[in-house]
């Protein structure tokens, strides 16, 4: 057994979280700064923070994951980190030449103080940020939140350096991405074309973390928003946050800042999350929608109705990040599936009152949990006591799913061991329709191979 | 074997001159400070006085580095590969998270019932309010509750970055702790904040204290034979490799006691003073343990590198060498006879792929070096190497440590004093007996260091910047570039196999004799692979003449 130690009798740990459904801030932010064109993330605090970062993100999208840091020693943890950053920036404008350096803490950073505005002007009155060169940042506290939070910090941190108003306004929607995979960017700005909406979608990995391999590297590839995209961000007419969590501070802080209105909605997965964000861009861009969609649309309701009785009365255990365990749960529903397990260790209330308002009447006997200690060993614990038949979520499922003999189905961050996610999305009737059918090959792969041989089927 | 086969030096000549351009060329485009310390990291190779180069220094701010930090190093490498002990990172959740299975430690089990926490990440995922209020509290709690769990016979805690900057007192609560559970438990911490040293090293050299005073001599109990017995330091068991290595020398008779640490458990630390001769791998994350073992213990220690076959022929050799005995040394030949035969068919379809190729490598440690072993059986020739961790003396050889310089950065490792123990020391051979092992070329508290071993007018490179990997590469296109995840796939978007060693792409082991074979093949396979020739779209090669309709 690889978690022979897990057993179903839980205790009422308070202070020991043990394989967490989380990891920290500065990741996220790391992650959203490649979402914009010709920017090099920059990691303000020992070089394992980076390191680790980096690596994170590049086994699981398989893509180079450029970044610096500060490479803090024992002597600017005691004296700050200022002269590492100041250094840093000339250094980076030097050998690396990025349009843009977006600056991050860490819990060092943090911990000691460190006021990167301070130290930003510094490096800009010291003449080491060139002409035309731009240096941003934000606080990604390890200590608080998630990387879901540091994602969302960097984000805002689009908003607030660059969306600027002026007199004129402009048909725009912008689209906030929440965290989802560069595929899945690429699928909603198919949508919003095929649509005939203009949209800025910020940030955006398409073109960054799934670039072709040509024999020639490029550290900033020709994907993610541009600056003068974020800049009109500001004159645009209407915001759209895919994913409260990860988005709505943003919105927020665009709406304070440039008097732009924003509805959040969840992450488009699944058929009911499409259809409120196709109706939404719809309405905001003042498009219609094509036949095109309502055709992917049905093509989508086809598949599961015709494969519903695979689906039908499954348990599902499920864990990753709020943003997309609200509208999976959702679609799971949709499926007639019964999602019963649901962890997230990332903190907030609106995952709890999604799932109250999502599961309450349909499957009373659903446990969820967010925040601290809500682990992948708890919910292992739970799928101890009342097994289930298929589990979702990241690569650190497979021990699980190995042990318990589960269907397992991949899906949220990191995914080190597998290939695809970058490349097929999840969102939209088309990534929707992709999602099932993952679903659907794990369950009956899994009967196939599990069945006795007499029930094996021909035809399914 | 014949030396013919691996001749690489017709495959480098022209290229000297060319390196030499290189490092000039390298450092005008940093500003004018880095420039000057980054030419003291670039030298080119002389196997016969090794130039002075630098190492084991501060990465200058901005530069992208391959360095992670201390607590990578002690948690993560050193003590990360040790089933039995429930390891506790207290700190925020990040450095738990990714620090959780990502390092390819195998590791296997005796039966159902032995401990196996390698798969568990357990964190005290500290909050702002134990920043502000202190995590001492949190921290005794998270052990309570991981006894109550698990009931391990040891705990270990990590400190990450603000731990140390708070004050929390790691050492005192695991005391604390040890006492309050009792029942026999082993409660250690480690101060390995990441910003203490300059690199992982730093946390090797922390993690080496804490296992001597902790762990190593615990248990005095001689088990099994008593003949040959040895300990292996500094192998992790990466894809496997101290599972092939256990498996050649119980082959041969020899009691492997300890190794530090694949595939390791607490027993065979505490017990790992019984031993006769201990081995040293990789010399730069586990000398400390050597040295320590050497002074208190009387075990002399001899640096080994069984990373290609005919290297692991000769660690064989020496360990009987060590002890004398023809019997030993009988069986050793016996079995490398037997096992070349494999490896040298493998190694015969492989060269006609690889003959003549050129390698890069920038990884680690000691890998840098160790694996130019496997890439001369493979007849390829390394052009260009350095470590990414490594100090002077990996570099230049362990004569050079008296003349290295302590910076602030060594100045804040604990350093530990060792005595003699008063019950146990017992010198394992006498000054006689050494001196004619000496006498007969064997060397002991010696390594000779990574440009011993390259040709005169290579490229070593220490802590290479990204920025130096892409001119390197865009300019010798080599046929394979060795290093880690975070180069892998910028280094193939240039059209250039990289095979990393930190974590052998999945594959292994690739110690010993059939790890050999498996790095043999696997590097074949790359510079082999097909895909490569397939870069351009056919309309877009130069001799893609445009065909037009006509209507």
């Amino acid at each position: 057994m690889l978690l022979r130690h897990t057993t179903e009798k839980e205790i009422d740990r308070k202070a020991l979280t043990i394989n967490p459904a989380k990891t920290c801030q500065p990741v996220g932010a790391m992650y959203a700064a490649l979402g914009l064109h010709g920017c090099l993330p920059h990691s303000h605090g020992s070089q394992g923070c980076c390191s680790y970062h980096r690596s994170a993100l590049t086994r699981h999208f398989k893509e180079p994951v450029m970044a610096a840091t500060s490479s803090f020693s024992e002597g600017s943890s005691v004296f700050g980190g200022s002269s590492n950053l100041v250094t840093a920036i000339e250094t980076i404008f030097t050998v690396y030449e990025p349009d843009i350096i977006a600056v991050h803490t860490t819990c060092l950073s943090e911990t000691i103080g460190d006021d990167l505005t301070q130290i930003v002007s510094k490096a800009k009155e010291e003449g080491k940020v060139p002409d035309g060169k731009l240096v941003i940042h934000c606080n990604t506290p390890s200590y608080v939140g998630t990387h879901i939070t540091g994602y969302s910090n960097q984000v805002s941190a689009f908003v607030k350096f660059f969306s600027t108003t002026t007199p004129k306004k402009r048909n725009v929607v912008n689209l906030v991405a929440g965290w989802m995979e560069p595929s899945d960017m690429r699928e909603i700005k198919r949508i919003a074309k095929i649509m005939e909406a203009r949209t800025i979608l910020f940030p955006d990995m398409s073109g960054v973390l799934d670039s072709p391999l040509t024999g020639k590297f490029e550290m900033y590839p020709p994907g993610g928003t541009t600056v003068q995209e974020l800049i009109a961000t500001g004159d645009s007419k209407f915001t759209i946050g895919l994913g409260a969590y990860s988005t709505e501070d943003a919105c927020v802080k665009l709406e304070n800042k440039c008097k732009i209105k924003f509805e959040v909605m969840e992450i488009p997965i699944g058929l009911k999350a499409t259809d409120r964000f196709i109706t939404s861009l719809s309405r905001h861009a003042n498009v219609p929608v094509p036949d095109e969609l309502t055709k992917e649309r049905g093509r989508l309701v086809d598949l599961i109705a015709d494969n519903s009785k695979y689906f039908y009365g499954k348990r599902v255990a499920l864990y990753g990040d709020p943003d997309t365990l609200i509208p999976l749960v959702e679609f799971l529903l949709t499926l007639d599936m019964r999602p019963v397990y649901i962890v997230t260790g990332t903190p907030g209330k609106h995952f709890d009152e999604s799932m109250k308002e999502l599961l309450s009447k349909k499957i009373p006997e659903a446990k969820y949990k967010s925040g601290e200690r809500a682990d992948m060993f708890q919910l292992h614990q739970w799928i101890k006591q009342e097994p289930v038949d298929l589990l979702i979520g990241n690569t650190y499922g497979k021990y699980i799913a190995r042990d318990e003999n589960i269907p397992f189905v991949r899906y949220g961050f990191p995914i080190a061991d597998r290939p695809g996610h970058n490349y097929f999305p999840h969102v939209g009737y088309v990534g929707s329709t992709n999602l099932a059918i993952q679903l659907l090959e794990k369950l009956l792969d899994y009967q196939d191979r599990n069945c006795e041989e007499e029930k094996v089927e021909f035809q399914m | 074997m014949t030396d013919n086969n691996i001749d690489n030096k017709t495959a480098t000549t022209g290229l000297v001159a060319e390196l030499q351009e290189f490092r000039d060329e390298v450092i005008t485009r940093y500003p004018k400070k880095v420039a000057k310390k980054r030419a003291k990291a670039i030298v080119l190779s002389d196997p016969e006085t090794p130039p002075e180069i630098l190492a084991n220094v501060r990465t200058i701010p901005g530069i992208i580095t391959q360095r992670g930090c201390t607590y990578a190093g002690c948690k993560g490498v050193v003590l990360g590969p040790t089933r039995d002990i429930v390891n506790i990172t207290h700190g925020p959740i990040g450095c738990g998270f990714y620090s959780w299975l990502t390092r390819r430690n195998q590791t296997k089990p005796v039966d159902e019932n032995d401990s196996n926490f390698i798969t568990y990440c357990f964190s005290t995922d500290m909050q702002d309010s134990n920043i502000v209020f202190g995590g001492e509290e949190k921290l005794k709690q998270a052990i309570r509750e991981a006894y109550e769990l698990f009931h391990p016979k040891a705990i270990a805690v990590f400190s990450t970055c603000p731990v140390g900057l708070i004050g929390d007192d790691v050492h005192r609560v695991s005391r604390q702790m040890k006492e309050e559970i009792g029942n026999g438990i082993n409660i250690f911490g480690f101060s390995c904040e990441g910003y203490r040293g300059v690199s992982q090293s730093a946390g090797h050299h922390i993690a080496n204290n804490g296992l001597f005073k902790n762990l190593i001599g615990r248990d005095d109990e001689v088990r099994g034979s008593l003949k040959y017995r040895v300990n292996l330091l500094g192998e992790y068991n990466i894809g496997g490799d101290a599972f092939e290595l256990e498996r050649v020398f119980e082959k041969c008779g020899i009691h492997l006691i300890a190794t530090f640490s694949g595939n390791s458990n607490i027993q065979k630390f505490e017990n790992a003073h019984t031993a006769d001769l201990n081995m040293v791998m990789c010399h730069r994350s586990i000398n400390y343990v050597a040295e320590m073992m050497e002074t208190a213990f009387g075990i002399p220690w001899i640096k080994v590198q069984p990373i290609g076959a005919r290297s692991t022929a000769k660690m064989l050799r020496k360990i009987a060498q060590y002890f004398g005995a023809k019997e030993l040394a009988d069986k050793v030949e016996e079995v490398i006879a037997e096992e070349m035969i494999p490896v040298e068919k493998a190694r015969e379809e492989a060269l006609k792929r690889t003959k003549g190729k050129l390698a890069m490598l920038f990884v680690g440690g000691s890998r840098a070096h160790h694996y130019q072993d496997l890439f001369e059986e493979l007849g390829m020739a390394t052009v260009a190497a350095g470590y990414e961790f490594g100090h002077r003396d990996d570099y230049e050889g362990r004569r050079v440590i008296p003349t290295i310089q302590i910076d602030a950065d060594s100045r804040n490792i604990e350093e530990i004093t060792v005595a003699q123990d008063a019950t146990r020391y017992k010198p394992r051979k006498t000054e006689d007996e050494l001196k004619a092992l000496e006498a007969e070329g064997m060397e002991f508290n010696e390594y000779h260091g990574l440009m011993a071993q390259m040709e005169k007018g290579m490229l070593v490179i220490d802590d290479l910047s990204h920025y130096e990997m892409e001119k390197l590469i865009e300019k010798y296109h080599p046929d394979v570039f060795c290093a880690g995840i975070k180069e892998k796939f910028c280094v193939q978007k240039m059209g250039i196999p990289l095979k990393q060693l930190h974590n052998y792409d999945a594959g292994g082991p690739y110690a010993g004799f059939k790890g050999a074979i498996n790095f043999y093949k696997d590097i074949e396979m790359m510079v082999g692979a097909s895909i490569w020739k397939e870069l351009k779209a056919p309309w877009e090669s130069e001799d893609y003449i445009e065909a037009t309709f006509v209507y």
